[in-house]
């Protein structure tokens, strides 16, 4: 009977609990990418004269409701593939999570008052939407350093979360910068690249500061990254992740080119380094999904559970993301007036 | 206050605020569906314009809606870690398959189904406001199943503490299942029907008489009317279901505190907890065991039977009564006002529509009723003979649930306030927003692209 059931962890559900956690990983990248631009667009509103702010809120206006479901998609996929880690990850982040969804709230909330409630109340919702843009990049960011120092307590935890609070804002920041310089045009474009200049430090700053604590807390992330051969195989991540920025630091400069070239281009940059530098930390991290207490397969729920889940993820997910694509396209161009008719 | 009741309250608060919305959205995209389809079938702007009024009103309820459902998500980890860690293995499942297979399809269209109408051919229109209505059906679906399985659970076995499924089957179409599912769609209906017609009785006395508002008003009433007696039925369905599965929330809600035959209806009282008694009864003789029994003489469960293992009576007798009271105004207001518009000469009388548009909210008024019934109900239980709330709450401080309580609460009232605002705002601005565009008439073919 012994024999059986570990035949069976060890056999037919032992791949699904990684699945999963490649299946969260895959979410909250696409969320950070997705969303992290419509928050940095929101960020950004604070500097923005009334006319852009309402280009800039058109620029997302048709994206972010699906841009937030990979949030919800990520939490749903901890809560029901890892209920373990999810009580514990939950319970230590219990405060800036609050947070984090009084500010989702205000933000998604503002999106609709602003436009509706009236000239009186359009810039306490412009407020809203600033405030509650900034305080949840700046809670994600906190969680992310949080999460980083396996919720150690102390004030170590504290500053470092707060300094990743900043870069995670400004990294935001950076990629709703770019996605303007996509979706507008003439002297709204020229500010976003300025932006974009501007928030480029201090996102390589949060880079570097996350590469360097991150094997520094974990003798166990250490080995993984500074033992032969790994080092050798890992150094591209790093090293593409300073070229990209070089790159993105010169084009930016060069903005805007004749003709709008290559508009799509810083966005599809800082995209990839947000790729790059999630790509390092799963590589950290991995097995465990509560750093160094809890593996992947301590928190998985039941493999019949996670098989009805897996399934379903598997014939949905392309349609997600073809769907998304085909909104895209509807919506491709310069960002114009929305209405509803 | 200790963590518990403070962890309760704040779940109890979300969810009533999370709840509005749903309520609003899941029957509003069908409304907007049928809105649509009379234009396309008949080129008539005014189903138009009454999409174009009607789809804002859908897209801020909307965002309430996604909003405070990521609350409400991230809440069975901060506040109910328990939860997931014993029935998770079912739970799971249900709640995942409620983001794959409606909520993600609802986000990505709903952006076509708000902005989209002049950048894709009609026909796409339409299908995301289909794509749109239907998930929010099949997302109500999953919900109410794993609702349902808390209330009824069936379909699992437990091993070493932890629920594992069985039949999904018997899991999702659980006893309680179907019932509550017809009973929500109807109260969301209903919501929708007051809603619509409460705000075009309101913008019609302000004198905005439009085809458009009209054929709203229209839509809503009638909707009102045909749905309110089918969901008295519905009603009563679900009442007989639960008293078979449990019964101790059917003698709250009627405050029985004794086992037996001729059972009296309480119309009033005040339910003592301390004496086991009721003060102050006004009660027909008989009344529920006619009523649950279909006999006088039939026995009826009382609170006797689940001495320490009940919920709490007042709080449910008293839901149950505001629910019943609110239906039976519902159906004497929606039956005068669908005979006025379709037999009385002079169409709706000023009353009528005055009273209409002070019903605009008695759904929301009516559903939060019934879910305090069915969710106060079910205590102690969370999952009804496998975990109590208690068993499923979190080891946080009570301080910062507090705290967090504070801001939610301040949140959700200006966030209420505001949204009331708004609707009424958008009612009063309709007259001139509206007007131009039904002044053109716009061919639905020449409308495809510009």
């Amino acid at each position: 009977m012994n024999t059986l059931m570990i035949e069976t962890a060890a056999g037919a559900g032992h791949w699904l609990p990684v699945a999963f956690a490649v299946l969260m990983g895959i979410a909250i990248l696409a969320y950070v990418v997705l969303d992290g631009y419509d928050l940095g667009v929101g960020i950004l509103m604070a500097g923005a004269s009334e006319a852009e702010r309402d280009r800039m809120v058109a620029s997302i206006g048709p994206f972010w409701d699906a841009n937030e479901t990979w949030l919800v998609l990520a939490v749903g996929l901890l809560l029901v593939a890892f209920p373990a880690a999810n009580g514990v990850i939950l319970g230590a982040l219990y405060l800036p999570v609050a947070v984090m969804l009084i500010a989702l709230i205000l933000r998604g909330v503002a999106f609709e008052f602003r436009a509706k409630a009236g000239p009186a109340a359009k810039p306490w919702w412009n407020r809203a939407f600033v405030g509650g843009s900034l305080t949840a990049a700046l809670s994600q960011g906190y969680m992310l350093g949080a999460y980083i120092l396996g919720f150690a307590p102390g004030l170590g935890t504290a500053l470092f979360g707060a300094l990743v609070a900043v870069c995670l804002t400004a990294a935001y920041a950076l990629i709703g910068a770019t996605w303007l310089i996509l979706k507008t045009e003439g002297p709204l474009q020229r500010r976003a690249i300025d932006w974009a200049r501007r928030t480029l430090w201090l996102a390589a700053l949060g880079m570097v500061a996350v590469s360097a604590v991150t094997p520094l807390v974990s003798g166990r992330i250490l080995a993984k990254w500074f033992a032969l051969p790994e080092l050798f195989l890992l150094a591209p991540i790093p090293a593409v992740a300073v070229l990209l920025f070089a790159g993105l630091w010169l084009l930016l400069r060069r903005m805007p080119l004749a003709g709008d070239g290559l508009n799509w281009l810083p966005f599809a940059v800082v995209a990839a380094i947000f790729a790059l530098g999630f790509h390092g930390l799963a590589y950290s991290f991995y097995p465990f999904v509560v750093p160094e207490r809890m593996t992947v397969w301590q928190a998985a729920s039941a493999p019949e559970s996670l098989m009805i889940i897996f399934v379903g993820a598997l014939v949905v997910l392309p349609m997600v993301i073809g769907n998304s694509l085909l909104v895209y396209r509807v919506f491709r161009g310069k960002a114009t007036e929305l209405t509803y008719s | 206050m200790d963590a518990l009741v403070l962890a309760r309250l704040q779940f109890a608060a979300n969810i009533s605020f999370h709840i509005l919305f749903p309520t609003i959205t899941i029957a509003l995209g069908w409304v907007l569906l049928f809105f649509k389809l009379r234009f396309n079938a008949g080129g008539n702007a005014k189903w138009m314009d009454a999409y174009r009024f009607w789809v804002k009103v859908f897209a801020l309820s909307f965002a309430l809606g996604v909003v405070s459902g990521i609350t409400m998500s991230f809440q069975f980890g901060t506040n109910w870690p328990g939860f997931m860690q014993t029935v998770g293995n079912i739970a799971g499942p249900l709640l995942a398959y409620e983001i794959l297979t409606a909520f993600f399809f609802e986000a990505i269209f709903l952006g076509i189904m708000l902005f989209g109408f002049r950048r894709v051919p009609n026909w796409l229109h339409t299908l995301a406001t289909l794509v749109v209505t239907v998930g929010t059906s099949v997302s109500a679906f999953w919900i109410i199943a794993l609702n349902s399985w808390m209330q009824t659970p069936a379909g699992f076995e437990m091993r070493d503490g932890v629920a594992h499924a069985t039949d999904w089957w018997a899991i999702i179409f659980n006893p309680s299942m179907p019932y509550r599912l017809t009973h929500m769609l109807l109260a969301s209906g209903l919501t929708v029907a007051f809603l619509v017609a409460g705000l075009s009785a309101y913008r019609w006395l302000r004198g905005d008489r439009g085809a458009d508002v009209s054929a709203a008003l229209r839509t809503g009433v009638t909707m009102a009317a045909l749905l309110i007696p089918v969901q008295i039925l519905a009603g009563d369905l679900h009442g007989l279901n639960t008293l078979e599965h449990q019964p101790a929330k059917i003698a709250a809600m009627e405050a029985n505190w004794r086992t037996g035959p001729n059972v009296p209806l309480v119309l009033f009282a005040l339910p003592d907890e301390q004496a086991r008694d009721n003060r102050f009864e006004i009660a027909v003789p008989d009344g529920a065991s006619l009523i649950l029994r279909h006999d006088a003489d039939g026995v009826v469960p009382g609170l006797d039977r689940f001495e320490g293992r009940h919920p709490p009576v007042a709080p449910v007798f008293f839901a149950f009564r505001v629910m019943v009271g609110v239906g039976l105004l519902m159906l004497a207001v929606s039956w005068t006002a669908a005979w006025q518009l379709w037999r009385r000469p002079g169409g709706l009388s000023p009353w009528v529509a005055r009273a209409l548009a002070a019903m605009v909210f008695s759904g929301w008024v009516a559903t939060l009723a019934g879910w305090y019934v069915t969710e106060i109900g079910r205590q102690p239980w969370l999952v009804t003979g496998v975990l109590t709330t208690a068993q499923a709450a979190s080891a946080v401080p009570a301080p910062s649930i507090g705290l967090t309580l504070g801001l939610y609460l301040l949140l959700y009232a200006g966030l209420l306030a505001a949204y009331v605002g708004v609707l009424f705002r958008l009612a009063r601005k309709g007259a001139d927003a509206g007007r131009p565009a039904a002044a053109l008439p716009v061919p639905p073919a020449a409308a495809l692209r510009t």
